[in-house]
């Protein structure tokens, strides 16, 4: 490969390892493309006949349109609330700047630190009694809680090279607390509050643990309907599916990446 | 500070409601319902640690932990490794070499873990791609056992902790000087002697950050055990589900999903000593 040639001797092996290494995380990844084209009822590679039976049932079957419907609709409330809560939080923390303000914004993280199975146990519990049991408004709340750390973290990271005389001087210049949080701060946030909600979408839309306490038969996502085609006997469908979710995934990086490349070379 | 900080109190006092309002959905939507698990622990079915006795008195409990702790060590051990390796050589290349390489650790870490222990069944599984090719190859005759047993556990958890590992390893060696290796190699070191003598050292922090975090992580994972487990191997995450599920059993299901919230906050606690845990996380 053209990509090794200029490395120096010394890092040739590590290089080489470190090329494996790559291969052995996208490699069996990559295997899941020709299984879902499979013309069999189970799971294996196609041999001969190519066939697209599991995409047409994936476009014929209500249950797994009506989860993608469940999913898109649960992922972008979420992330909008946590997107909002998670910014709040930010702003006022890098503003406020004391030491009650910095342990409360470590609370916030706790969402991403505990266990996935210990708060879907204490979701159930609550939602119980709340009345928030497979409910949409339930699984919201319960993402948006979840989405909320990596906003803060993001936003965070891009508040923390903003000088805090620039809120001064905005306030200074006549600027009312609405006008400077929404001309000065917001927009300074901003690339860290596109990327916590890319991160808290994601984190809601690959979401499992919880939903599987909290929802049932009203609220169904994708990854439930993954999880319960994956439990009964492996339906090939699930192949499909996953191509379709790597082939997007691998799209979004690309335009990331080709962005940065340009973005690298104008800077 | 002072001079950003002598506006007047009102504003300061507005500032705070911006952080005040999410504390209370947190608190409410998040920290009630963990107290609910605690509180459950000690009260169900009867008021006492009675439910705690029980990691000490079950064998079939302390098989559990100790199949959860062996597991998680593996994984952190070996991700840890190859994480090192990636993140060095990563630093160590041309810059677009280098880009491919994240390129293709970022597009694993953006993966839906679904997909991808799922990927991992229809590799593994006894009539699945691998054992079918190696049985029309004539090479085996009885599909091996490569899931459904720790072998599976550990090689899915290591696929998705591989990431987790490398990015805060990167991120760490990033604020290396390059300078100091040749700067050893000058004075007379070794390759190795500078490897293991500077470089190694600085790139401490990183090394301890990525454990926590993979280790963390491993702890309470449910998804890719539950899975490539396939009930025969199974770790504290997945005991704790079928606890509910399959018996109904709060008492000792809440009880053990404390201890893991115990162990993951003590584990924290002593690792704040050693790191800023604000860094780890990536808030400072």
């Amino acid at each position: 490969m053209s990509l090794y040639e200029r490395t120096s001797a010394g890092i040739r092996p590590t290089v080489f390892g470190t090329w494996l290494a790559l291969l052995f995380l996208v490699l069996p990844v990559t295997m899941v493309v020709p299984v879902s084209f499979t013309p069999q009822r189970y799971l294996s590679l196609p041999s001969g006949v190519w066939s697209l039976r599991h995409y047409d049932a994936l476009i014929t079957d209500p249950i797994w349109l009506r989860s993608i419907r469940d999913s898109l609709i649960v992922g972008l409330s979420s992330t909008a609330l946590a997107v909002a809560l998670g910014t709040a939080t930010a702003i006022g923390c890098w503003r406020v700047s004391t030491r009650a303000s910095e342990a409360i914004r470590m609370l916030m993280l706790a969402p991403m630190i505990v266990p996935a199975i210990v708060h879907a146990l204490g979701f159930y519990q609550a939602w119980v009694q709340f009345g928030l049991i497979d409910t949409h408004l339930g699984l919201i709340a319960a993402h948006t809680m979840k989405g909320m750390p990596y906003v803060v973290i993001t936003v965070s990271a891009a508040l923390a090279n903003v000088d805090l005389r620039l809120e001064q001087a905005a306030r200074n210049l006549g600027a009312n607390l609405w006008q400077t949080l929404r001309m000065v701060i917001v927009p300074a946030a901003m690339p860290g509050v596109a990327a916590g909600a890319v991160f808290a979408f994601v984190t809601s839309w690959d979401e499992l643990v919880v939903n599987l306490f909290v929802t049932s038969r009203n609220v169904y996502t994708l990854p439930r309907k993954i999880w319960d085609g994956i439990q009964d006997n492996i339906n090939p469908a699930v192949a499909a599916v996953a191509t379709i979710l790597i082939l997007l995934t691998l799209a979004a990086m690309l335009v990331r990446f080709v962005q940065a490349k340009r973005q690298e070379s104008a800077g | 500070m002072n001079w950003a900080l002598d506006g007047t109190e009102r504003t300061a006092r507005a500032y705070w409601i911006l952080v005040l309002v999410p504390l209370a959905a947190l608190a409410l939507f998040y920290l009630y319902p963990l107290a609910k698990v605690l509180w459950i622990s000690v009260t169900v079915p009867r008021p006492g640690l009675g439910n705690f006795a029980l990691l000490f008195t079950s064998s079939g409990i302390q098989r559990i932990l100790a199949t959860t702790a062996r597991v998680c060590l593996i994984t952190t051990i070996i991700s840890l490794a190859v994480g090192y390796l990636v993140a060095y050589t990563a630093l160590h290349v041309r810059k677009t070499h280098e880009a491919w390489i994240l390129f293709f650790v970022l597009l694993c870490f953006w993966l839906s873990v679904l997909i991808r222990a799922f990927a991992w069944l229809t590799l593994l599984q006894s009539r699945g791609v691998v054992n079918t090719a190696l049985m029309g190859w004539g090479w085996i005759s009885e599909p091996l056992p490569l899931v459904r047993n720790e072998f599976g556990v550990v090689l899915g958890m290591v696929h998705y902790m591989i990431p987790y590992a490398v990015l805060p390893l990167y991120a760490n060696m990033k604020g290396i000087d390059p300078r100091l290796v040749p700067a050893a190699r000058g004075l007379g070191a070794t390759p190795w002697g500078a490897f293991w003598r500077v470089y190694l050292p600085l790139s401490l922090p990183g090394i301890i950050s990525a454990s926590i975090l993979v280790f963390i992580f491993s702890l309470g994972f449910y998804i890719t055990p539950a899975l490539l487990g396939g009930g025969k191997t199974i770790m504290i995450a997945e005991y704790i589900a079928l606890q509910i599920t399959d018996t109904l059993n709060w008492g000792v299901g809440t009880m053990l999903a404390s201890t893991l919230l115990i162990t993951v906050f003590l584990i924290l606690a002593v690792m704040a000593r050693i790191v800023d845990l604000r860094r780890v996380f990536g808030i400072r």
